[in-house]
């Protein structure tokens, strides 16, 4: 193999060592490994919990899990179907509040405003995406549940916006970025004014990024629970209304991994499975929906 | 390939040869009557006055002054950086679409200087069309969406879209090669086709005016030579200006050419462009003014 390297070279011309092109190679060998085991550190854990709880989840399934309300602890014939409806209530209200607000945001961060207007907001959207979840509970708590007497679904969703907001806000601004000048360049040309330009030629290009950066912060959102404890609070009835405290997955989950009794031990990891199939069959559906829409504006 | 051809002067006359109006070295467009204002098709030109650009601090054009006469290509040329794209952009007010950049002095058009504070820009875009150096065609869009799009921006009426439309791709000679896949794609075409087709997506909301920046530079020669047919076949229903690297070009299409040259301070600190020499088509490559001009043409400079 080295001989191919090696045969021609015209005499008098510098050439590379063999045993230079063979420290090369080894070289070349070992930071591939390195690549692939670094791969395998950050791909095994999550493979690890998926497989758990899938392990541990499937064999507590049962179909009264999605029918039924929680009732007595060591009922088997109990479930949480007021929690998979309370998460996507929570999620909804959340998603209604964050998606205008991040998307907004999003587009006057790539779009518009002064070098240091950005700044200024990029930090506070940074802060934001640290701030510990149970700050933004009690945060919320103060300032919705107590004022309004009762803890409920409206409370519980504004917490979760809180989580969801910084996210979109920031995809939304480096998918925006990522669509060539030329582009709006074109538009502009043709007479589109910037809000037109903006709204009906940039976002189109972005949009599959953008949807893809709203399902994570939904996700993120869905699996929350410290924010809820404070604000939606958890419930074993059905949802009465937006005004009143709702039950969602994580809470019960919560709650139930705590518990002294097998049933709701079970119950619990079901509830986890449910929740991560939730989110994975969300973001397929809404990647299939965003490819399905852009074949047809082709 | 650009850059070397932009040095070669002794190309062999076939090389240049269009009609059989063949002449040694640069062939020259025939000798022809161009409209006064405004253009026999209602064209107007544009009238530049003390035009001053900058990016912030920079300064990338002085004091340019010319006249672009209805229903005429004028060709800009000059070596890269002397400041004739911003020129261009400047006559569509696409300048200051750069974060930091502005113009000052006059573009006047049809009586009224576009760069007064009070004018919409969108409205002068849609009087003053553009075409880029590299086709970009809207990808999300269809090849039919791609030409209707400045007229969606318009709000115009579906009939009149559909009529545009096909008109415009005659106009450039697309509609045969795309009429059974106007819903393909824009960015479906090969490049040349690209850029015709944002020649057509300019065209269809009907522009007195049509700049294009160095709109052949980034085709094979083959589709260059197909946009220089269709600027020919533009000329006097439009007024066009060109800017571009290829002098061969600027001599094969344009009725007048200006000259940019980068001048620079004693201090060396100071770089701006400046227009050096206007002037008809045939003066400019046959008996240039400007010692710069000659030194361009005959690639000692650039």
């Amino acid at each position: 193999m080295s001989g191919l390297m090696q045969a021609d070279a015209p005499p008098g011309t510098w050439q590379m060592s063999a045993r230079r092109l063979r420290s090369r190679r080894v070289t070349d060998r070992l930071m591939r490994g390195l690549i692939w085991l670094s791969i395998m550190l950050a791909v095994v854990p999550l493979l690890f919990i998926l497989g758990w709880i899938a392990l541990k989840g499937a064999g507590a399934i049962n179909l009264d899990l999605f029918t039924q309300l929680p009732g007595p602890p060591d009922d088997p014939h109990t479930g949480f179907a007021n929690g998979i409806v309370g998460t996507l209530i929570l999620v909804g209200i959340a998603s209604v509040i964050s998606v205008p607000v991040g998307i907004g945001a999003g587009i006057y961060l790539s779009e518009f405003g002064g070098s240091k207007t950005n700044i200024a907001i990029r930090f506070a959207t940074d802060v934001l995406v640290g701030v510990p979840s149970i700050t933004i509970g009690v945060f919320v708590y103060t300032l919705m549940v107590r004022p309004m007497g009762s803890f409920s679904a409206i409370a519980g969703g504004v917490a979760l916006s809180l989580v969801m907001i910084p996210l979109i806000v920031r995809s939304t601004e480096e998918m925006l970025k990522l669509v060539p000048q030329a582009i709006r360049e074109a538009a502009l040309a043709l007479g589109a004014p910037v809000w037109r330009t903006v709204l009906r030629y940039a976002l189109p290009m972005a949009l599959p990024g953008v949807i893809t950066g709203i399902l994570l912060a939904m996700a993120r959102a869905a699996g929350e629970t410290a924010p809820l404890l404070f604000t939606a609070l958890g419930n074993n009835q059905w949802s009465a209304g937006l005004d009143q405290p709702v039950a969602a997955l994580t809470l019960q989950v919560y709650f139930g991994a705590q518990s002294a009794y097998e049933v709701q031990k079970q119950q619990a990891w079901a509830g986890a499975l449910v929740l991560v199939a939730l989110v994975f069959i969300t973001s397929v559906l809404a990647r299939l929906a965003v490819r399905r829409a852009h074949a047809r504006t082709r | 390939m650009q850059e070397r051809g932009e040095r070669v002067i002794d190309l062999k006359p076939e090389q240049l040869k269009r009609d059989n109006g063949v002449q040694p070295g640069y062939e020259l467009p025939p000798q022809r009557e161009v409209a006064k204002a405004p253009g026999a098709n209602g064209a107007h030109g544009l009238r530049v006055s003390n035009l001053n650009a900058w990016f912030g601090n920079f300064q990338a054009i002085r004091d340019v002054s010319v006249q672009m006469k209805p229903g005429a290509i004028t060709a800009l040329i000059g070596p890269s950086g002397s400041g004739k794209s911003t020129f261009l952009r400047c006559l569509n007010r696409m300048h200051e679409a750069v974060p930091g950049a502005r113009a000052a002095g006059e573009v006047v058009l049809d009586g009224e200087n576009i760069l007064g504070s009070r004018v919409d820009p969108v409205l002068v875009r849609r009087r003053i069309g553009m075409v880029f150096q590299r086709p970009n065609p809207f990808p999300t869009k269809s090849i039919f969406e791609n030409v209707a799009a400045g007229l969606r921006i318009q709000g115009a009426p579906r009939s009149v879209v559909a009529e545009r439309v096909e008109r415009s791709l005659r106009q450039t000679a697309l509609w045969d090669e795309v009429k059974d896949k106007l819903n393909a794609g824009g960015t479906d075409l090969s490049g040349g086709q690209q850029q015709r087709l944002c020649i057509a997506r300019a065209l269809a909301i009907e522009p007195e005016i049509i700049l294009m920046d160095e709109p052949a530079s980034a085709l094979d020669p083959i589709a260059t030579l197909k946009i220089e047919d269709l600027m020919v076949k533009l000329r006097e229903r439009y007024t066009l200006v060109i800017v571009t690297h290829n002098m061969q070009q600027a001599a094969r299409v344009s009725d007048y050419t200006g000259v940019f040259m980068t001048s620079i301070n004693a201090a060396g600190t100071d770089r701006t462009g400046e227009l050096v020499e206007f002037g008809e088509t045939r003066q400019i490559f046959t008996n240039p003014v400007d010692p710069r001009t000659e030194a361009y043409i005959t690639g000692r400079i650039g």
